[in-house]
């Protein structure tokens, strides 16, 4: 599969050879499993194993939530409350599940900024990029929808809140937003098409993440250095590599375990820290709470929806903060394109880093913006960190290409990771790391 | 090569292509034809439509108190108000309101907001709009806020006892509903 010269596979059995030769799955899975990835990957590239395991336990958890779950207007919330009082470990199903979300968006904010600081994104891994950005928009609609499911009065006013948006768009806005929720408000046919989504799209999200990791095994992982593997020959190319199993599914792992241990004790110490008194209280069309707010991972979007108070042009404030919410997310779509730098990695672009943990920042000053109320200071502080989300990529990320004066990455990985952990060569370690 | 000849010796085109133009045409018509009830089965169904529109008695509702009832999904606020809040709203100058316009779908869309306007008999005793704040969708408190009208909680819009916008981020007065006394203390809604 990989561009990267490696051993292909060889059936040796008389049952493989069977097998491969009607359906070539062992050849699959062999070249899946053993290509040959970058020796030079840091710690921030064990974000995708976790990403993968999030989209397997929320899978697990909530095909088994759906057999105690009741999806009507009248049963949902009282449904969730049997799980977490009758089922036999409900609360804890329910408490993974739930908290389940927020390690996925947790992870894939890191491995997202992973991917742009080390110029992820660029030729020629586009296709990765985007399909990886495709992945991120279905977890939100699923995130979003799931959260209205148990049917609190933050599911309620949220989804009430989030459809909203749709009625914006000019002249067929309203039409939209009645499609979307099956009638003039959120109610019943809402809830029952939210749950029959939330089931579905998961499963299309599996289906792209297959895309996904079939598009970098086609270009090779990329590294902290941005350079490319040699390809001249087999051997040049184990002088870069290593074989992904057994080296990075360890140290994946490794990764893993320590990621769940927090996990773990969150789940089990502070179930309640990410989520709102309010949802514990059936939702009411009557009434409203005091302050709605999104969850966490929402948080930055909502920042920049309510920070566009004035209207731009033609564009009525209430439109052009939809579009400011869904830009920002567009513009990550583009970033291929925005980046005009030859160098690929952050590690050797001085300005561009300094410009980077500046987005980072921001997009956490834009998180705790979207918790608070509307008010000062906070819409002249999300005012500006909108502002600078689109600078950053619309306008800095070209021109820094064009102004900056790069570093010189090393020739290879070889040499990078020499330089890192010494060895007069690869697989040849000096005394200060004797070979195991 | 052999088509592409043949293409030259017919320029207006071979009962080929126009077999291929006519099958791909039907597919694509037919498939349509096939998702449509797919996404329309999303639009609002038949019991959903049925409850755009009921009638409400009001009959019990004293002077000075409010009726807050579900329709269509939304709070509608029904309200006899008293001859103090009648004053007060009529007396306030129209000029001086952010929203200048009605916003009853009894009347033109170009209506001014007076409290005749607004009002849904001529003496103005009752009130009938929707209790859904013009900001962002909240349910707006009754007998408060700085002109005992309405108040919003979530973002501190303030309305006055017609239902006007006076004060806060809302860009309009409350939407006034469809409405009508059909007898003696029963109003239709929608």
């Amino acid at each position: 599969m990989s561009g990267i010269p490696h051993d292909h596979y060889e059936p040796k059995t008389s049952g493989e050879k069977w097998v491969e030769s009607r359906l070539p799955v062992l050849g699959l899975l062999h070249s899946t499993l053993f290509i040959p990835t970058p020796r030079n990957l840091n710690w921030m590239w064990i974000w995708g194993i976790v990403l993968a395991f999030c989209l397997v336990m929320q899978i697990a958890t909530g095909v088994v939530l759906v057999m105690h779950y009741n999806p009507s207007v009248s049963g949902a919330f009282a449904s969730v409350e049997h799980i977490m009082r009758d089922v036999n470990a409900g609360w804890a199903l329910r408490y993974v599940h739930a908290n389940g979300a927020s390690l996925f968006f947790f992870a894939v904010y890191c491995h997202i900024f992973r991917g742009i600081f080390y110029g992820s994104y660029k030729a020629p891994r586009e296709i990765t990029w985007i399909v990886g950005m495709l992945i991120f928009f279905l977890m939100m609609a699923t995130a979003f929808m799931g959260y209205v499911l148990p049917w609190g009065q933050m599911s309620f006013w949220g989804a009430t809140v989030i459809t909203g948006f749709f009625s914006a768009i000019p002249l067929v806005g309203t039409s939209i937003q009645t499609w979307l929720l099956g009638g003039p408000a959120v109610d019943n046919p809402t809830l029952n098409r939210f749950f029959s989504l939330h089931y579905l799209l998961p499963f299309v999200i599996a289906g792209l993440v297959a895309v996904h990791i079939w598009a970098f095994h086609t270009t090779g992982n990329n590294n902290p250095t941005g350079v490319e593997v040699r390809r001249g020959s087999k051997a040049e190319a184990e002088r870069d590599t290593l074989p992904f199993w057994p080296y990075f599914v360890i140290k994946d792992l490794f990764a893993l375990v320590f990621v769940l241990v927090i996990f773990a004790a969150i789940v089990g110490f502070m179930p309640n820290f990410l989520g709102h008194p309010d949802n514990y209280v059936e939702a009411n069309p009557l009434k409203t709470p005091a302050h709605i707010v999104p969850e966490w991972y929402f948080l930055p979007y909502y920042a920049m929806l309510r920070a566009i108070t004035f209207d731009i042009f033609f564009i009525n404030s209430k439109l052009a903060g939809v579009l400011a919410m869904f830009g920002s997310i567009a513009v990550l779509l583009l970033l291929p394109w925005l980046d005009t730098s030859r160098v690929r990695s952050g590690r050797y672009r001085p300005m561009f880093k300094v410009w980077f943990w500046l987005l980072v920042a921001d997009f956490v000053m834009l998180m705790w913006c979207g918790s608070q109320p509307p008010e000062q200071p906070f819409v002249i502080m999300s005012q500006l960190g909108t502002f600078y989300w689109f600078a950053f990529f619309l306008v800095i990320l070209p021109i820094l290409g064009v102004v900056e004066k790069p570093l010189t990455p090393p020739d290879t990985i070889e040499a990078d990771f020499r330089a890192h952990y010494g060895g007069d060569g690869i697989g040849r370690a000096t005394a200060s790391h004797p070979a195991e | 090569m052999a088509q592409s000849d043949q293409h030259l010796d017919e320029p207006s085109g071979t009962r080929r292509d126009f077999l291929f133009v006519a099958t791909g045409a039907a597919g694509g018509i037919a498939t349509a034809a096939a998702v449509w009830p797919l996404i329309n089965q999303m639009n609002p169904s038949a019991d959903v439509q049925a409850l755009s529109s009921i009638q409400v008695d009001v009959s019990a509702v004293d002077v000075g108190s409010q009726l807050t009832i579900k329709f269509l999904g939304k709070p509608v606020f029904i309200r006899h108000r008293t001859p103090e809040e009648i004053q007060a709203a009529r007396e306030f100058d129209v000029s001086q309101l952010p929203d200048p316009l009605a916003r009853n779908a009894n009347l033109p869309a170009d209506a001014p907001a007076t409290d005749e306007d607004r009002s849904l008999d001529e003496a103005g005793e009752w009130l009938v709009m929707w209790g859904v704040c013009t900001h962002l969708g909240c349910v707006p408190l009754g007998e408060a806020g700085e002109f005992n009208g309405w108040f919003c909680p979530c973002h501190g819009s303030v309305y006055d006892t017609s239902g006007r916008i006076r004060k806060g981020p809302a860009p309009e007065n409350l939407h006034i509903p469809e409405a009508s006394f059909v007898s003696d203390g029963v109003v239709q809604l929608g």
